[in-house]
Protein backbone atom coordinates (compact mmCIF):
# COMPACT_ATOMS: atom_id res chain seq x y z
CA UNK A 1 0.00 0.00 0.00
CA UNK A 2 1.53 3.31 -0.84
CA UNK A 3 1.27 6.45 0.92
CA UNK A 4 1.36 10.72 0.51
CA UNK A 5 3.70 12.54 1.91
CA UNK A 6 1.15 13.64 3.82
CA UNK A 7 0.07 10.45 5.44
CA UNK A 8 1.97 11.47 9.13
CA UNK A 9 0.33 14.74 9.27
CA UNK A 10 -3.42 12.82 8.71
CA UNK A 11 -2.43 10.36 11.27
CA UNK A 12 -1.27 13.43 13.55
CA UNK A 13 -4.84 14.92 12.77
CA UNK A 14 -6.48 11.90 13.59
CA UNK A 15 -8.24 11.32 10.43
CA UNK A 16 -10.20 8.08 10.01
CA UNK A 17 -8.13 6.58 6.91
CA UNK A 18 -8.66 4.21 4.07
CA UNK A 19 -7.76 2.66 0.86
CA UNK A 20 -8.14 4.21 -2.65
CA UNK A 21 -6.69 3.37 -5.53
CA UNK A 22 -3.46 1.77 -4.09
CA UNK A 23 -3.19 4.86 -1.35
CA UNK A 24 -4.11 4.87 2.05
CA UNK A 25 -5.59 8.05 2.16
CA UNK A 26 -7.78 10.50 4.54
CA UNK A 27 -11.61 9.27 4.57
CA UNK A 28 -13.08 11.97 6.99
CA UNK A 29 -11.39 14.49 9.46
CA UNK A 30 -14.18 15.16 11.30
CA UNK A 31 -17.17 14.15 9.41
CA UNK A 32 -18.30 13.81 6.22
CA UNK A 33 -21.83 16.01 6.52
CA UNK A 34 -19.37 19.10 7.87
CA UNK A 35 -16.94 18.14 5.45
CA UNK A 36 -19.60 18.96 2.52
CA UNK A 37 -21.00 21.92 3.94
CA UNK A 38 -18.03 23.29 4.33
CA UNK A 39 -17.35 23.34 0.73
CA UNK A 40 -19.95 23.73 -0.98
CA UNK A 41 -20.22 27.04 1.53
CA UNK A 42 -16.91 28.35 2.58
CA UNK A 43 -13.49 26.29 1.86
CA UNK A 44 -11.79 22.66 2.40
CA UNK A 45 -8.46 21.50 1.96
CA UNK A 46 -7.98 17.88 0.25
CA UNK A 47 -5.16 15.79 0.13
CA UNK A 48 -4.68 14.36 -3.35
CA UNK A 49 -1.51 13.57 -3.78
CA UNK A 50 -2.56 10.19 -4.77
CA UNK A 51 -3.18 11.20 -8.12
CA UNK A 52 -0.81 11.11 -11.42
CA UNK A 53 0.92 12.98 -13.34
CA UNK A 54 2.62 11.71 -16.84
CA UNK A 55 4.25 14.52 -18.41
CA UNK A 56 4.42 14.46 -22.54
CA UNK A 57 7.58 16.37 -23.62
CA UNK A 58 8.78 16.80 -27.14
CA UNK A 59 8.22 17.58 -30.72
CA UNK A 60 5.11 15.73 -31.61
CA UNK A 61 3.49 15.81 -28.00
CA UNK A 62 0.59 17.49 -28.90
CA UNK A 63 0.07 15.54 -31.98
CA UNK A 64 0.19 12.55 -29.39
CA UNK A 65 -2.16 13.74 -26.78
CA UNK A 66 -4.88 14.80 -29.95
CA UNK A 67 -4.04 10.52 -30.85
CA UNK A 68 -4.63 9.46 -27.49
CA UNK A 69 -7.10 11.43 -26.21
CA UNK A 70 -11.17 12.09 -27.42
CA UNK A 71 -11.02 15.81 -26.91
CA UNK A 72 -9.10 18.28 -29.21
CA UNK A 73 -5.90 20.13 -27.99
CA UNK A 74 -4.56 21.61 -30.50
CA UNK A 75 -7.25 24.83 -30.52
CA UNK A 76 -6.69 24.34 -26.79
CA UNK A 77 -4.88 27.84 -25.65
CA UNK A 78 -1.79 27.84 -23.64
CA UNK A 79 -1.87 27.58 -19.94
CA UNK A 80 -5.46 26.44 -19.97
CA UNK A 81 -6.67 22.68 -19.28
CA UNK A 82 -9.18 20.47 -20.88
CA UNK A 83 -11.28 17.44 -20.03
CA UNK A 84 -10.77 13.73 -21.80
CA UNK A 85 -10.48 10.43 -21.97
CA UNK A 86 -8.36 8.01 -22.53
CA UNK A 87 -9.69 5.14 -24.80
CA UNK A 88 -8.72 1.42 -25.91
CA UNK A 89 -9.61 0.59 -29.62
CA UNK A 90 -12.75 -0.94 -28.31
CA UNK A 91 -14.59 2.96 -27.74
CA UNK A 92 -14.77 1.87 -24.03
CA UNK A 93 -12.56 4.01 -21.14
CA UNK A 94 -9.12 3.18 -19.65
CA UNK A 95 -9.18 6.27 -17.42
CA UNK A 96 -10.25 10.06 -17.53
CA UNK A 97 -8.26 13.07 -17.42
CA UNK A 98 -7.02 16.26 -17.03
CA UNK A 99 -4.55 17.92 -19.35
CA UNK A 100 -2.70 20.98 -18.73
CA UNK A 101 -1.22 22.20 -22.14
CA UNK A 102 1.95 24.52 -21.06
CA UNK A 103 2.79 24.66 -24.69
CA UNK A 104 2.37 22.29 -28.43
CA UNK A 105 5.75 20.91 -26.70
CA UNK A 106 5.12 20.23 -23.12
CA UNK A 107 1.46 18.61 -21.92
CA UNK A 108 0.72 17.68 -18.62
CA UNK A 109 -1.66 14.48 -18.16
CA UNK A 110 -2.90 14.02 -14.47
CA UNK A 111 -4.46 10.51 -14.22
CA UNK A 112 -6.43 8.59 -11.68
CA UNK A 113 -4.28 6.90 -8.98
CA UNK A 114 -5.97 3.69 -9.64
CA UNK A 115 -5.40 3.53 -13.35
CA UNK A 116 -2.00 5.66 -13.23
CA UNK A 117 0.72 2.25 -14.03
CA UNK A 118 -2.11 1.20 -16.40
CA UNK A 119 -2.28 4.17 -18.66
CA UNK A 120 1.95 4.87 -18.00
CA UNK A 121 1.89 1.72 -19.76
CA UNK A 122 -0.46 1.79 -22.23
CA UNK A 123 0.65 5.51 -23.36
CA UNK A 124 4.16 4.04 -23.67
CA UNK A 125 2.67 1.23 -25.94
CA UNK A 126 1.64 3.80 -28.46
CA UNK A 127 3.73 5.85 -29.06
CA UNK A 128 5.34 4.33 -32.16
CA UNK A 129 6.00 7.21 -34.39
CA UNK A 130 5.80 10.15 -32.29
CA UNK A 131 8.90 11.99 -31.83
CA UNK A 132 7.91 13.16 -27.34
CA UNK A 133 9.42 11.57 -24.26
CA UNK A 134 6.50 9.92 -21.47
CA UNK A 135 7.50 10.64 -17.96
CA UNK A 136 6.06 9.82 -14.94
CA UNK A 137 6.49 11.96 -12.39
CA UNK A 138 3.91 10.84 -10.25
CA UNK A 139 6.10 10.31 -7.09
CA UNK A 140 7.83 13.59 -7.68
CA UNK A 141 5.13 16.06 -7.49
CA UNK A 142 2.03 16.54 -4.36
CA UNK A 143 -1.28 17.82 -5.52
CA UNK A 144 -3.43 19.71 -3.04
CA UNK A 145 -7.12 20.65 -3.68
CA UNK A 146 -8.42 24.04 -2.26
CA UNK A 147 -11.88 24.03 -2.84
CA UNK A 148 -15.53 25.85 -2.15
CA UNK A 149 -16.44 29.79 -2.56
CA UNK A 150 -13.90 31.06 -0.12
CA UNK A 151 -10.90 29.25 -1.43
CA UNK A 152 -9.72 33.22 -3.47
CA UNK A 153 -10.00 34.23 0.22
CA UNK A 154 -7.88 31.80 1.93
CA UNK A 155 -5.21 31.52 -1.20
CA UNK A 156 -4.43 34.93 -1.22
CA UNK A 157 -3.37 35.42 2.65
CA UNK A 158 -0.31 33.33 1.52
CA UNK A 159 0.64 34.15 -2.10
CA UNK A 160 0.91 37.99 -4.11
CA UNK A 161 -0.31 36.62 -6.96
CA UNK A 162 -3.59 38.37 -7.93
CA UNK A 163 -5.76 35.42 -8.12
CA UNK A 164 -8.94 36.75 -10.32
CA UNK A 165 -6.22 36.87 -13.55
CA UNK A 166 -6.73 33.12 -13.37
CA UNK A 167 -10.25 31.75 -14.47
CA UNK A 168 -11.66 28.68 -14.35
CA UNK A 169 -9.55 25.52 -16.23
CA UNK A 170 -6.62 28.25 -16.73
CA UNK A 171 -3.23 27.37 -14.74
CA UNK A 172 -0.52 29.64 -13.81
CA UNK A 173 3.18 29.10 -11.97
CA UNK A 174 2.90 30.86 -8.85
CA UNK A 175 4.82 32.01 -5.54
CA UNK A 176 2.72 30.13 -1.99
CA UNK A 177 4.21 30.63 1.25
CA UNK A 178 7.79 31.40 -0.42
CA UNK A 179 7.74 28.04 -2.90
CA UNK A 180 6.73 27.72 -6.33
CA UNK A 181 3.50 25.99 -7.43
CA UNK A 182 1.37 25.14 -10.13
CA UNK A 183 -1.69 26.16 -9.23
CA UNK A 184 -4.85 25.79 -11.97
CA UNK A 185 -9.00 27.05 -11.33
CA UNK A 186 -10.54 24.06 -11.17
CA UNK A 187 -11.37 20.89 -8.68
CA UNK A 188 -13.78 18.13 -8.47
CA UNK A 189 -16.48 19.28 -6.07
CA UNK A 190 -18.57 21.49 -8.37
CA UNK A 191 -17.51 24.27 -6.64
CA UNK A 192 -14.69 27.59 -7.45
CA UNK A 193 -11.35 26.64 -6.09
CA UNK A 194 -7.65 26.06 -6.79
CA UNK A 195 -5.40 22.41 -7.30
CA UNK A 196 -1.98 23.18 -6.57
CA UNK A 197 0.77 21.51 -7.53
CA UNK A 198 4.43 21.03 -6.02
CA UNK A 199 7.36 19.29 -4.73
CA UNK A 200 6.61 16.40 -2.60
CA UNK A 201 8.22 18.17 0.32
CA UNK A 202 6.80 21.52 -0.26
CA UNK A 203 3.33 20.53 -0.67
CA UNK A 204 3.78 18.78 2.83
CA UNK A 205 4.86 22.25 4.12
CA UNK A 206 2.46 23.86 2.76
CA UNK A 207 -0.35 21.48 3.87
CA UNK A 208 0.99 21.85 7.43
CA UNK A 209 0.54 25.67 6.82
CA UNK A 210 -3.29 25.88 5.47
CA UNK A 211 -4.30 22.78 7.64
CA UNK A 212 -3.73 25.44 10.72
CA UNK A 213 -5.63 28.21 8.77
CA UNK A 214 -8.92 28.83 10.66
CA UNK A 215 -10.91 29.19 7.53
CA UNK A 216 -9.89 25.82 6.31
CA UNK A 217 -11.45 22.33 6.73
CA UNK A 218 -9.67 19.23 5.94
CA UNK A 219 -11.85 17.21 4.17
CA UNK A 220 -10.77 13.33 3.11
CA UNK A 221 -12.40 11.12 0.35
CA UNK A 222 -15.44 10.52 1.44
CA UNK A 223 -16.85 14.40 1.22
CA UNK A 224 -14.55 14.44 -2.13
CA UNK A 225 -17.33 11.60 -3.23
CA UNK A 226 -20.18 12.81 -2.21
CA UNK A 227 -19.69 16.54 -4.06
CA UNK A 228 -18.62 15.22 -7.01
CA UNK A 229 -21.43 13.21 -6.96
CA UNK A 230 -23.51 15.88 -6.44
CA UNK A 231 -21.88 17.97 -9.26
CA UNK A 232 -22.73 14.60 -11.43
CA UNK A 233 -19.23 13.91 -12.20
CA UNK A 234 -17.93 10.58 -13.13
CA UNK A 235 -15.64 8.45 -10.98
CA UNK A 236 -13.59 5.69 -12.85
CA UNK A 237 -14.64 2.10 -11.67
CA UNK A 238 -18.44 3.75 -10.94
CA UNK A 239 -19.77 5.82 -13.86
CA UNK A 240 -16.78 4.34 -16.38
CA UNK A 241 -14.84 1.59 -16.75
CA UNK A 242 -13.33 -0.36 -19.62
CA UNK A 243 -16.98 -2.13 -20.53
CA UNK A 244 -18.21 1.78 -20.43
CA UNK A 245 -18.01 3.65 -24.02
CA UNK A 246 -18.01 7.75 -23.16
CA UNK A 247 -21.43 7.71 -25.55
CA UNK A 248 -23.20 5.64 -22.42
CA UNK A 249 -21.81 7.76 -20.05
CA UNK A 250 -22.92 11.25 -21.83
CA UNK A 251 -19.96 12.31 -21.83
CA UNK A 252 -20.42 13.66 -25.94
CA UNK A 253 -18.71 17.18 -25.02
CA UNK A 254 -15.53 15.64 -24.17
CA UNK A 255 -15.55 13.60 -27.71
CA UNK A 256 -13.91 15.68 -30.95
CA UNK A 257 -14.59 13.89 -34.03
CA UNK A 258 -12.51 16.02 -36.24
CA UNK A 259 -9.64 14.83 -35.04
CA UNK A 260 -8.25 10.96 -35.34
CA UNK A 261 -8.06 9.32 -31.95
CA UNK A 262 -7.66 5.88 -30.58
CA UNK A 263 -11.35 4.32 -30.44
CA UNK A 264 -12.73 7.16 -32.25
CA UNK A 265 -14.21 3.88 -35.35
CA UNK A 266 -15.77 2.29 -32.34
CA UNK A 267 -17.70 5.43 -31.31
CA UNK A 268 -18.69 6.35 -34.73
CA UNK A 269 -19.95 2.69 -35.40
CA UNK A 270 -21.62 2.61 -31.59
CA UNK A 271 -23.35 6.19 -32.74
CA UNK A 272 -24.86 4.81 -35.76
CA UNK A 273 -26.03 1.54 -33.70
CA UNK A 274 -27.00 3.24 -30.72
CA UNK A 275 -26.24 3.05 -27.03
CA UNK A 276 -28.17 0.43 -25.03
CA UNK A 277 -27.80 2.32 -21.70
CA UNK A 278 -27.46 5.51 -20.81
CA UNK A 279 -26.22 7.63 -17.60
CA UNK A 280 -29.22 9.18 -16.08
CA UNK A 281 -30.15 10.69 -12.77
CA UNK A 282 -32.51 8.92 -10.36
CA UNK A 283 -34.25 10.74 -7.20
CA UNK A 284 -35.97 8.52 -4.51
CA UNK A 285 -39.39 8.83 -4.04
CA UNK A 286 -39.66 7.27 -0.67
CA UNK A 287 -37.53 6.69 2.39
CA UNK A 288 -34.35 4.47 1.18
CA UNK A 289 -30.51 5.86 -0.11
CA UNK A 290 -29.79 3.98 -3.54
CA UNK A 291 -26.22 2.74 -3.38
CA UNK A 292 -23.89 1.50 -5.99
CA UNK A 293 -24.59 -2.12 -7.39
CA UNK A 294 -28.70 -1.80 -6.59
CA UNK A 295 -30.41 -2.80 -9.21
CA UNK A 296 -33.72 -0.83 -10.96
CA UNK A 297 -36.55 -2.05 -12.32
CA UNK A 298 -39.76 -1.37 -14.06
CA UNK A 299 -42.31 -3.22 -13.26
CA UNK A 300 -40.67 -6.54 -12.44
CA UNK A 301 -38.24 -5.98 -15.06
CA UNK A 302 -34.64 -5.32 -14.14
CA UNK A 303 -33.75 -2.18 -16.06
CA UNK A 304 -30.38 -0.97 -15.30
CA UNK A 305 -27.94 -0.63 -12.35
CA UNK A 306 -26.99 2.38 -9.58
CA UNK A 307 -23.40 3.78 -10.05
CA UNK A 308 -23.19 6.06 -7.08
CA UNK A 309 -25.80 7.22 -4.68
CA UNK A 310 -26.17 9.24 -1.42
CA UNK A 311 -28.40 11.30 0.28
CA UNK A 312 -27.19 14.45 -0.32
CA UNK A 313 -25.28 15.57 3.25
CA UNK A 314 -27.31 17.80 5.39
CA UNK A 315 -30.36 17.23 3.44
CA UNK A 316 -33.01 14.32 3.28
CA UNK A 317 -33.02 14.26 -0.78
CA UNK A 318 -31.96 10.94 -1.96
CA UNK A 319 -30.17 10.44 -5.44
CA UNK A 320 -28.35 8.49 -7.44
CA UNK A 321 -26.92 7.66 -10.91
CA UNK A 322 -27.80 4.89 -12.49
CA UNK A 323 -27.37 3.03 -16.36
CA UNK A 324 -30.67 2.19 -17.63
CA UNK A 325 -31.65 0.80 -20.92
CA UNK A 326 -32.08 3.33 -23.44
CA UNK A 327 -35.70 2.38 -23.99
CA UNK A 328 -36.31 2.86 -20.49
CA UNK A 329 -34.12 6.25 -20.05
CA UNK A 330 -36.65 8.78 -19.92
CA UNK A 331 -36.92 11.74 -18.25
CA UNK A 332 -39.77 11.62 -15.66
CA UNK A 333 -40.58 8.22 -15.81
CA UNK A 334 -41.07 6.63 -12.12
CA UNK A 335 -38.92 2.87 -11.54
CA UNK A 336 -38.03 1.35 -8.52
CA UNK A 337 -35.02 0.79 -6.80
CA UNK A 338 -34.29 -2.75 -5.06
CA UNK A 339 -33.11 -1.78 -1.30
CA UNK A 340 -32.64 -4.96 0.80
CA UNK A 341 -35.58 -6.64 0.36
CA UNK A 342 -38.12 -3.55 -0.68
CA UNK A 343 -38.56 -1.90 -3.65
CA UNK A 344 -38.37 1.67 -3.44
CA UNK A 345 -39.93 4.07 -5.93
CA UNK A 346 -37.71 6.23 -7.81
CA UNK A 347 -38.00 9.17 -10.71
CA UNK A 348 -35.65 9.40 -13.77
CA UNK A 349 -34.19 12.61 -13.93
CA UNK A 350 -31.62 14.87 -14.99
CA UNK A 351 -27.88 14.98 -13.24
CA UNK A 352 -28.06 18.41 -12.41
CA UNK A 353 -28.43 17.77 -9.02
CA UNK A 354 -26.28 21.20 -8.20
CA UNK A 355 -26.15 24.61 -9.65
CA UNK A 356 -22.03 24.96 -10.39
CA UNK A 357 -20.60 28.32 -9.59
CA UNK A 358 -17.39 28.28 -11.22
CA UNK A 359 -15.36 31.99 -12.24
CA UNK A 360 -15.77 31.56 -15.66
CA UNK B 1 -11.30 6.82 22.70
CA UNK B 2 -14.96 5.33 22.53
CA UNK B 3 -17.19 4.97 25.39
CA UNK B 4 -18.22 1.32 26.50
CA UNK B 5 -20.40 1.22 29.61
CA UNK B 6 -20.00 -0.90 32.05
CA UNK B 7 -23.59 -2.00 32.76
CA UNK B 8 -24.51 -3.27 29.11
CA UNK B 9 -23.68 -6.73 27.53
CA UNK B 10 -22.32 -6.57 23.44
CA UNK B 11 -21.99 -8.59 20.60
CA UNK B 12 -19.04 -8.83 18.89
CA UNK B 13 -20.58 -6.89 15.70
CA UNK B 14 -20.95 -3.64 18.04
CA UNK B 15 -24.23 -3.88 19.15
CA UNK B 16 -25.11 -2.73 23.06
CA UNK B 17 -28.28 -5.19 25.30
CA UNK B 18 -29.89 -3.80 28.39
CA UNK B 19 -31.53 -6.62 30.18
CA UNK B 20 -34.30 -5.74 32.53
CA UNK B 21 -35.84 -9.11 33.54
CA UNK B 22 -36.68 -10.89 30.15
CA UNK B 23 -36.80 -7.20 28.07
CA UNK B 24 -33.79 -6.42 26.07
CA UNK B 25 -33.18 -3.34 25.14
CA UNK B 26 -30.67 -3.28 22.23
CA UNK B 27 -28.48 0.01 20.29
CA UNK B 28 -25.12 0.09 18.81
CA UNK B 29 -22.14 1.12 20.59
CA UNK B 30 -20.06 4.31 20.44
CA UNK B 31 -17.65 2.96 19.17
CA UNK B 32 -19.98 1.59 16.08
CA UNK B 33 -21.47 5.36 16.06
CA UNK B 34 -18.11 6.50 15.46
CA UNK B 35 -16.83 3.81 12.66
CA UNK B 36 -19.78 4.81 10.79
CA UNK B 37 -19.48 8.40 10.56
CA UNK B 38 -22.37 10.41 10.30
CA UNK B 39 -26.14 8.12 10.44
CA UNK B 40 -28.09 9.53 8.14
CA UNK B 41 -30.99 6.78 7.79
CA UNK B 42 -32.51 3.56 9.52
CA UNK B 43 -34.90 0.80 8.98
CA UNK B 44 -36.34 -0.81 11.70
CA UNK B 45 -38.47 -3.72 11.56
CA UNK B 46 -42.28 -3.69 13.38
CA UNK B 47 -43.63 -4.74 17.23
CA UNK B 48 -44.54 -8.34 16.69
CA UNK B 49 -41.67 -8.55 14.87
CA UNK B 50 -39.37 -11.54 15.61
CA UNK B 51 -35.69 -11.28 15.70
CA UNK B 52 -32.56 -13.83 16.07
CA UNK B 53 -29.09 -13.74 18.72
CA UNK B 54 -26.59 -12.69 15.62
CA UNK B 55 -28.63 -12.18 12.97
CA UNK B 56 -29.73 -9.15 11.43
CA UNK B 57 -33.00 -7.08 12.24
CA UNK B 58 -32.35 -3.51 10.44
CA UNK B 59 -30.50 -1.54 8.46
CA UNK B 60 -28.14 1.39 9.58
CA UNK B 61 -26.81 3.86 6.94
CA UNK B 62 -24.13 6.50 7.31
CA UNK B 63 -23.53 8.91 4.50
CA UNK B 64 -20.98 6.64 3.08
CA UNK B 65 -22.70 2.93 3.47
CA UNK B 66 -25.42 0.72 4.47
CA UNK B 67 -24.58 -1.50 7.52
CA UNK B 68 -26.89 -4.60 9.23
CA UNK B 69 -27.44 -4.20 13.01
CA UNK B 70 -27.27 -7.50 14.81
CA UNK B 71 -30.06 -8.74 17.41
CA UNK B 72 -28.10 -9.69 20.74
CA UNK B 73 -31.57 -11.83 21.82
CA UNK B 74 -33.75 -14.36 20.72
CA UNK B 75 -37.39 -12.65 20.80
CA UNK B 76 -40.54 -10.77 19.70
CA UNK B 77 -39.93 -6.44 19.58
CA UNK B 78 -42.49 -5.16 21.71
CA UNK B 79 -41.31 -1.82 21.09
CA UNK B 80 -39.57 0.68 18.62
CA UNK B 81 -38.04 3.96 18.43
CA UNK B 82 -40.00 5.36 15.75
CA UNK B 83 -38.69 8.90 16.49
CA UNK B 84 -35.42 8.05 15.59
CA UNK B 85 -36.31 7.16 12.06
CA UNK B 86 -36.78 11.10 11.52
CA UNK B 87 -33.70 12.14 13.88
CA UNK B 88 -31.12 9.43 13.09
CA UNK B 89 -28.24 11.78 14.22
CA UNK B 90 -29.20 10.87 17.34
CA UNK B 91 -27.51 8.07 17.45
CA UNK B 92 -23.85 9.99 16.79
CA UNK B 93 -25.16 12.18 19.53
CA UNK B 94 -25.32 9.59 21.97
CA UNK B 95 -25.26 5.89 20.87
CA UNK B 96 -26.38 4.65 24.70
CA UNK B 97 -29.58 6.75 24.61
CA UNK B 98 -30.31 6.22 21.12
CA UNK B 99 -32.21 2.81 21.29
CA UNK B 100 -33.33 1.18 18.49
CA UNK B 101 -35.96 -1.69 19.60
CA UNK B 102 -37.26 -3.33 22.69
CA UNK B 103 -37.51 -7.27 22.29
CA UNK B 104 -38.83 -9.77 25.05
CA UNK B 105 -37.02 -11.88 25.42
CA UNK B 106 -38.27 -15.92 24.43
CA UNK B 107 -35.08 -17.65 24.72
CA UNK B 108 -32.73 -17.25 27.32
CA UNK B 109 -29.73 -20.22 25.93
CA UNK B 110 -27.91 -17.71 24.01
CA UNK B 111 -27.61 -14.73 26.58
CA UNK B 112 -24.29 -16.72 27.71
CA UNK B 113 -23.07 -15.77 23.98
CA UNK B 114 -22.65 -12.11 25.46
CA UNK B 115 -19.70 -10.05 25.67
CA UNK B 116 -19.06 -8.07 29.06
CA UNK B 117 -17.47 -4.53 28.98
CA UNK B 118 -14.27 -5.33 29.31
CA UNK B 119 -14.42 -8.44 26.80
CA UNK B 120 -15.98 -5.67 24.17
CA UNK B 121 -13.53 -3.38 24.89
CA UNK B 122 -10.51 -5.77 23.94
CA UNK B 123 -12.65 -5.68 20.56
CA UNK B 124 -12.73 -1.94 20.24
CA UNK B 125 -9.21 -1.18 19.86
Amino acid sequence: MEKTVLYEEHLKLDAKMVEFGGFLMPLEYSSIALEHKAVREACGLFDVCHMGEIYIKGLDALNFVNHLITSDLSNVEESKMLYGLLLNEEGTVIDDLMVYKFSDEDILLVVNASNKDKDYEWILKQKINFDCTVIDRSSEIGLLALQGPHSDFVLNKYTDYELEKIKFFHFTKMIINKKEFLVSRSGYTGEDGFEIYGDTLDVLDLFKVLSKDKDVTLCGLGARDTLRFEAAMPLYGHELSDQISPLEAGLNYAISYNKDFIGKNALLKLKEIGVKRKLVGLELLERGIARSTYLVYKGEVEIGEITTGYMIPNSTKAYALAYIKSENAVLGEEVFVKIRNSFVRAVIRDKKFLEKKYKK
Amino acid sequence: MSEVRKDLKYLDTHEWVKLDGNIATIGISDYAQHSLGDIVYLELNQVGDKVSYKKSFAAIESVKAASDINSPVTGIVVEVNESLMDTPELINEDAYSAWLIKVEITDESSLSGLLNAEEYTTICK
